[in-house]
């Protein structure tokens, strides 16, 4: 479904992501992992729409859409859950929403989507009135879920969902990631919470200084050293890397 | 006495609605855009103008003018952003202050040069004279412009809140990214919100032809003044601007009243600085 083909990208002049490539097949969970400041969220920015690339090819389905502006990559049923939610917070639950079907243009269809996410999220329905910075934390990121799910999108980006979020709401995330998943909805997920990235993925890759040191099924990845090396806390990193890293 | 204190109250009432009418349309602008448009008051004067020469030129009422100078204040603000602002959008802030500045300084020699310097007024509006209520008079032509004030800023907000566009534009002001990632073409809601900005204060100058006198340089205190509300009611609040611009017209009033006509600008900007260093943030602002 979408190729990211040695890309590299940034901001200005600084280069985060260099030469990555990477895909994402139909109906697949993927997982970028890494530390913080690996570049996982430019690649999300980059596939959406809201970074350009200086150099390689984002293609979504077989077609070039990294110089395709933002607002014309969600028509693409391409939609993103940005890291620390980003709601329009003076406006209520349902505005949110609404503004997340701002595509759609049939009211069937927006009811239909409205349907779908508070099956998935029925404590929205309750706050539907409720300006969205009023929200808890847990229940702003399921409505900035619930807003990306809106537009019916075929492949949804997630960055960064457990960020802030209590630990007994992360799993319920993941649960959710789950379920939409079991939609036929494709999935490219970003987290620092790398074991229940892992957990969840089909497959994933570990991104360090914008660079991909590490790819293969979630399960695999689990096991490998420098996982559990990195992202216990543990040291021998460098060691690992030089074992599994595959450039 | 309290009958000229109720008559500084009205006449101050009356000239805030049309001052927040003014001054939402550049916190519109900049709510959405982030930028100051200087040149606000040149497009307040060159609405009264088109006013003016409409009614010169083919006898239509300024209350018949309103509709002519908003859409035409309108498409000049889309020229404006498409040919000016949109260029240094993603400019430094000093490059931005720059082309409004550029844009005011042209329109404001443009018109001495065309029009000369000399005062002009309406001589026989639809609307005029006043209803007296014992020794309190009200201006019927200011009475008809603030309502029209209120009655436009009701419109905008029920735009803006119950419309697809209007939540578009209130998205792309709360968080520009999100905005695009929901399918909002924000250079397009810029473009709208800076015709809009444009617009509002064109349906003001159509209302002030009515008993202002109009000259090149009418829209230079309008301006400044309106720069003063915006800042007082919070930067890109429209509730706040239209509080500010009641209290601005009431200072400005019964500050005059209390002291002397000469100081009433003077506590009016006093009245700004007193608010900006208790509370920075203007009134309903950040």
């Amino acid at each position: 479904m979408l190729e990211f083909d040695r890309v590299s990208v940034g901001y200005k002049d600084l280069t985060v992501i260099h030469d990555v490539s990477f895909r994402v097949g139909e109906g697949e969970v993927v997982s970028l992992v890494g530390s913080n400041g690996a570049g996982k969220s430019t690649i999300l920015r980059a596939i959406a729409g809201l970074l350009t690339p200086s150099r390689g090819e984002i293609r979504l389905r077989g077609q070039a859409i990294h110089r395709t502006p933002a607002y014309e990559i969600v028509k693409r049923r391409v939609a993103m859950v940005p890291e620390g939610r980003q709601l329009f917070g003076r406006l209520s639950v349902w505005d949110n929403l609404q503004m997340g079907a701002y595509t759609l243009r049939s009211k069937r269809e927006i009811a239909e989507s409205l349907k779908e996410v508070l099956a998935l999220f029925p404590i929205l329905e309750d706050r539907r009135d409720q300006r969205a910075e009023t929200l808890s934390g847990g229940e702003q990121q399921q409505l900035a879920i619930a807003r990306g799910l809106m537009s019916r999108p075929e492949l949804l980006l997630l960055d960064e969902p457990s960020l802030g979020i209590m630990p007994k709401l992360v799993t319920e995330i993941f649960r959710t990631i789950r379920e939409i998943s079991k939609k036929g909805i494709t999935v490219l997920l970003v987290e620092q919470n790398v074991f229940e990235a892992l957990e969840v993925a089909d497959r994933a890759y570990v991104l360090q200084t914008g660079r991909i040191v590490l790819e293969g099924p979630g399960a695999e990845l689990q096991r490998s050293d420098l996982v559990r090396h990195a992202y216990l806390g543990s040291s021998g990193l460098a060691e690992a890397a030089g074992e599994e890293a595959r450039p | 006495m309290s009958e000229q204190l109720i008559q500084q109250f009205i006449n101050g009432l009356l000239i805030g609605c049309v001052y927040a009418l003014i001054a939402i349309g550049l916190t519109l602008i900049w709510g959405v855009m982030n930028i100051v448009n200087f040149a606000h008051g040149d497009f307040l004067m060159l609405s009264m103008y088109i006013s003016f020469w409409s009614y010169t030129l083919w006898g239509i009422d300024p209350v018949l003018a309103i509709p002519i100078c908003a859409v035409l204040l309108f498409a000049l603000g889309l020229l404006v952003y498409k040919f000016a602002v949109s260029k240094v959008m993603n400019g430094p802030m000093l490059a931005q202050v720059v082309v409004t500045f550029g844009v005011s300084i042209f329109i404001a020699n443009a018109a001495v040069l065309v029009w000369t310097p000399d005062f002009r007024l309406i001589d026989k509006p639809l609307l005029a004279g006043t209803w007296n209520f014992g020794s309190v008079q009200v201006s019927i032509p200011k009475l008809v412009a603030s309502a029209g004030s209120v009655l436009v800023t009701g419109a905008l907000l029920l735009f803006l809140n119950r419309t697809r566009t209007g939540k578009a534009i209130l998205a792309t002001e709360m968080n520009r990214d999100s905005a695009l990632l929901m399918g909002v073409n924000t250079d397009r809601v810029n473009a709208l919100s800076f015709g809009i900005g444009a617009g509002l204060v064109g349906v003001a100058g159509a209302f002030l032809s009515m008993y202002y006198y109009i000259y090149p340089q009418v829209g230079g205190m309008f301006g400044t003044i309106s720069f003063c509300i915006v800042a007082l009611g919070g930067f890109g609040s429209i509730s706040g601007a239209f509080i500010a611009g009641l209290l601005v017209g009431l200072v400005q009033t019964l500050g005059g009243y209390f002291f002397d006509p000469a100081y009433k600008y003077a506590i009016v900007f006093g009245l700004y600085l007193v608010i900006v260093w208790i509370r920075p943030q203007g009134l309903r602002g950040w």
